[in-house]
């Protein structure tokens, strides 16, 4: 059987951790990474970067005809995500009572992205919910304010 | 030295379907959900696994206690639904939580005491100082046959435990398991579900293990059931771990912050550690919890655990178990069955 | 560099052509082209031709060099070149056919394009023009291609108020156009209501926002214009070719509501052919979706950002009126068999040109421009043609 298993073996670091760059000389971040910063180019300074996968939903849909691969999950959303950090990329939002909204704060979550059929290997990888009314640091701060700390 | 539990992490998926709506598909009257004492159970989405749902309680278990995950020596996942027969889970837990790639990991089964017997593992790296931190994870996404009474309780959900030598969110003591040959409850390579022995999975499997080795700890150590403020008990149902409780001398208030199957059904490997996690929730440092697993096939893991100082600065740090129980979406039985993939196509 | 003129145009019937194949089609083409130039088959210097997946749809690539040998050109060992740049690959073979001329190489080419998408399923055929899109970062994470175009749509409609029954308008009004075009695949009129009552494919686009899965080709013959009245009694003038690319996935855009391609492109010809936008009598613009019609307008400059929606709603693009969009029927109902698009634009263009469309001829059109982009927005070409 057919296997793509080189090509996403090759982006496990993106997918399930979204690691890109960042350019120290113009202090721009990229994701997925790159190979040449597009401001600087030859003059860049490019680092490896984790970003924290937290961001705010710029545009999205809701799928209801999808590829073969998709077919199954339909309706499903996707939406475009400004990452915190600068750079947007495209993911996922999983059910949620909160639906989906432009505007609403993400958060990532590991998910499974697809399969090879049922002989292959399975992709996992970064789609997206709705980040806790509460964070978890109001949380702390809420309970130690009522002596429950 | 004292060896235990750094941190803890559980995910329970947010979907539920209700023991009634089950019964109302099969005709089985509206009293199964009271005889069984479990009233909804949690099924995965359509993009969930024993994998991903390992990976997100590892991630929290992580996030709670702040650890750097290069610390980690070692993983062992258990579960009776990996998806690969061949190629294990924790190594595709080890690249979503950043470990560097000097640890060990191999996959455990052993129904639904998987969870608890990595735990072991992990402690006998840790206390022998083989490694600095171990991490053992009980995730299923368990299958129960269409019609058959385990399709009542079959649910998915996982925790994960971070065990270590050093700021010890909970001390464990010691542990002592019972194992013998009973085929109570098993399923065979290649098919998609479980058999069981109908009433055979209760006195000689469940309670016959879980006594022996309770039993059996508490004389290794010298203790009583007075002696703990909290226990946790397998959970196949909402009966099993109440009855067997009586019969050992512990009490319903002394289990009833672990009992969680009514909620979420049980989810198999995780089901002890799920129960243990919603213990460390709200227990108090000087606590003592005795924790008492069962797998069918069958072995029974018991520990004695006294909970530390440091709980109260990391807890907060990560869902907690209610949080995940309160977080429901209920589907119908269709959805449910395309959600457990038992229509074929 | 000398001006280049249109001499010759062809196009096939689009549609869902199950008694043809891909080699039929193109020879099919070819031959009315040069029957359409009056030339002889042994004129022609050079082939270019636009196919965005031969090998996806009919697992055939190398298709520079079928196209020669299905035109029975073989034993002349012309140059043949396939040139991809997925639904723009029609229009990128326009202007290399132009450069190819303009440059002085050659003094008699042919620009194609051809596509048959049908022979595979239509879960296969969306998946192949999914391709035109990123795939790494875009559809293994579940995006399909129309809902790059609706996630453009959205933000479109939350910006400018934008509504979708100014979308379903560009469909109804592209139908009414068609119903006149003989070769487009649709004859039928639709209403805002069929739009609207259509099976949803991503919010907020229809089926019948949707271009369809089409076959098709068509073929122009392109020579110097000091030598095209040699040829035809109204050569077409190519006065100007752009080209701009931008980033392949959406997400890296500057601005998600408008091309960036396009309006490069738009400058760098409008600058070519020394005109304004208000000096086009007639244009055919790419709607792959109708709302990539209203993105168009706005960034080839005819409307201001923003108001595509409204412009189109009060019937400023309609036949008759100020700016006729997309007499063809466009890509919704003429039919969108990718390769051949962009020069099935020219085609039209060159027709309204030379006062031959018909019932849907504008009248007295002078000045037509081409508009052809390739995905999200990767790609865009931009040409001018005058009479």
């Amino acid at each position: 059987m057919t296997t793509h298993a080189p090509r996403f073996w090759r982006c496990i670091p993106q997918r399930y951790n979204l690691k890109g760059t960042h350019c120290t000389s113009c202090d721009e971040y990229f994701f997925p990474p790159r190979n040449i910063c597009p401001n600087c180019r030859r003059g860049a300074e490019l680092e490896e970067y984790a970003f924290k996968g937290t961001g705010t939903i710029v545009t999205y849909t809701t799928i209801y005809s999808a590829t073969e691969d998709f077919e199954r999950m339909t309706p499903y959303n996707l939406a475009i995500i400004k990452l915190d950090e600068g750079p947007r990329v495209t993911g996922q939002i999983i059910h949620s009572s909160e639906g989906v909204k432009i505007g609403m704060r993400v958060r990532p979550v590991f998910r499974i992205l697809g399969k090879e059929g049922e002989r292959g290997i399975i992709y996992y990888g970064t789609k997206f919910a709705p980040l806790p009314k509460l964070t978890l640091q109001e949380c702390k701060e809420e309970k130690s304010a009522n002596g429950n700390g | 030295m004292a060896s235990g539990i750094v941190s803890y992490g559980v995910y329970i998926p947010r979907y539920r379907i209700r023991v009634d709506e089950i019964a109302r598909v099969w005709g089985d009257g509206d009293e199964i959900s009271e005889s069984l004492r479990v009233f909804e159970k949690s099924v995965p989405d359509l993009d969930e696994d024993a994998v991903t749902i390992a990976v997100e309680a590892a991630r929290n278990a992580l996030q709670r206690c702040g650890a750097n995950p290069d610390r980690i020596g070692a993983i062992y996942v258990g579960s009776e639904s990996h998806p690969y027969a061949v190629k294990p889970t924790g190594t595709i837990v080890g690249e979503a939580i950043c470990t560097s790639s000097d640890f060990t990991a191999a996959d455990f089964e052993f129904a639904c005491k998987a969870g608890t017997a990595a735990v072991q593992a992990c402690l006998g790296l840790v206390s022998s100082k083989l490694i600095d931190l171990g991490l053992a994870i009980g995730a299923d996404v368990s299958q129960g046959a269409p019609g058959d009474m385990l399709e009542y309780t079959a649910a998915a959900g996982g925790a994960a435990y971070l065990i270590g030598r050093e700021d010890l969110a909970a001390e464990i003591e010691a542990f002592y398991s019972f194992t013998t040959d009973t085929p109570d409850f098993w399923r065979r390579e290649g098919m998609p579900y479980p058999e069981h022995g109908g009433r055979f999975t209760g006195e000689p499997a469940y309670f016959k293990h879980v006594v022996s080795a309770a039993k059996g700890l508490m004389k290794k150590i010298g203790t009583t059931p007075d002696d703990y403020d909290y226990a946790v008990f397998h959970q196949p149902n909402g009966k099993f771990p109440v009855r067997v409780a009586k019969m050992l001398g512990f009490s319903t208030k002394q289990i009833e912050a672990g009992l969680v199957v009514p909620m979420i059904g049980n989810t198999y490997s995780a089901s002890c550690l799920i129960g243990l996690a919603a213990t460390l929730d709200v227990a108090k440092p000087g606590d003592r919890i005795f924790v008492t697993s069962f797998g069918s096939g069958a072995g029974s893991d018991a520990f004695s655990i006294t909970v530390k100082e440091k709980i109260d600065e990391i807890r907060c740090a990560a869902p907690s178990v209610r949080d995940y129980i309160g977080d429901a979406e209920y589907l119908d039985y269709a959805m449910y069955a395309k959600h457990k993939g038992k229509l074929k196509v | 560099m000398r001006s280049v003129s249109i001499i010759g145009i062809a196009c096939t019937k689009f549609g869902e052509r199950w008694d043809v194949s891909l080699r039929d089609m193109i020879a099919e083409a070819g031959v009315m082209a040069i029957e359409d130039a009056k030339i002889t088959g042994d004129q022609i210097e050079a082939l270019f031709v636009g196919n965005m997946s031969g090998g996806r749809f009919v697992e055939q690539e190398h298709i520079g060099a079928l196209i020669a040998d299905c035109a029975g050109l073989s034993r002349l060992h012309i140059p043949s070149t396939r040139v991809e740049a997925a639904c723009a690959s029609g229009g990128l073979a326009l202007r290399q056919g132009v450069l190819a001329v303009a440059s002085g190489y050659h003094d008699i080419v042919i620009a194609a394009g051809v596509e048959k998408m049908t022979d595979v399923s239509s879960g296969t055929a969306a998946d192949a023009l999914a391709s035109a899109a990123d795939r790494e970062w875009e559809c293994f994470f579940g995006a399909t291609f129309p809902a790059l175009y609706a996630m453009m749509a959205k933000l479109h409609m939350r910006r400018f108020g934008t509504t979708h029954d100014q979308m379903a308008q560009v469909a109804v009004k592209n139908h009414h156009h068609a119903s006149f075009n003989p070769v487009a695949q649709y004859h039928m009129e639709v209403t805002i209501e069929d739009v609207d009552k259509s099976p949803m494919v991503a919010d907020p686009l229809h089926v019948l926002d949707c271009s369809p899965i089409s076959d098709g080709a068509a073929a122009v013959v392109l020579v110097p214009t000091e030598t095209a009245k040699r040829f035809a009694d109204t050569p077409i003038r190519i006065v100007a070719s752009a080209q701009a690319s931008d980033t392949l996935a959406l997400h890296d855009r500057r601005d998600l509501t408008t091309l960036d391609a396009t309006v490069h492109a738009a400058r760098q010809a409008f600058a070519q052919a020394k005109i304004e936008p208000r000096q086009v009598d007639v244009a055919e613009v790419h709607d792959c979706f109708t709302i990539a019609e209203i993105l168009a307008i706005e960034d080839l400059g005819f409307v201001e950002k923003g108001q595509g929606g409204p412009a189109t709603e009060e019937g400023m693009t309609a036949l008759g009126s100020l700016l006729p969009i997309n007499t063809s029927g466009g890509l919704k109902a003429c039919g969108h068999p990718v390769g051949a698009t962009g020069i099935k634009q020219a085609y039209e263009i060159a027709l309204q040109l030379r006062g031959e469309a018909g019932r849907r001829q504008v009248d007295e059109a002078e000045i037509g421009l081409t508009h052809n982009v390739g995905g999200s927005g990767g790609t865009a070409l931009v040409h001018i043609l005058s009479r």
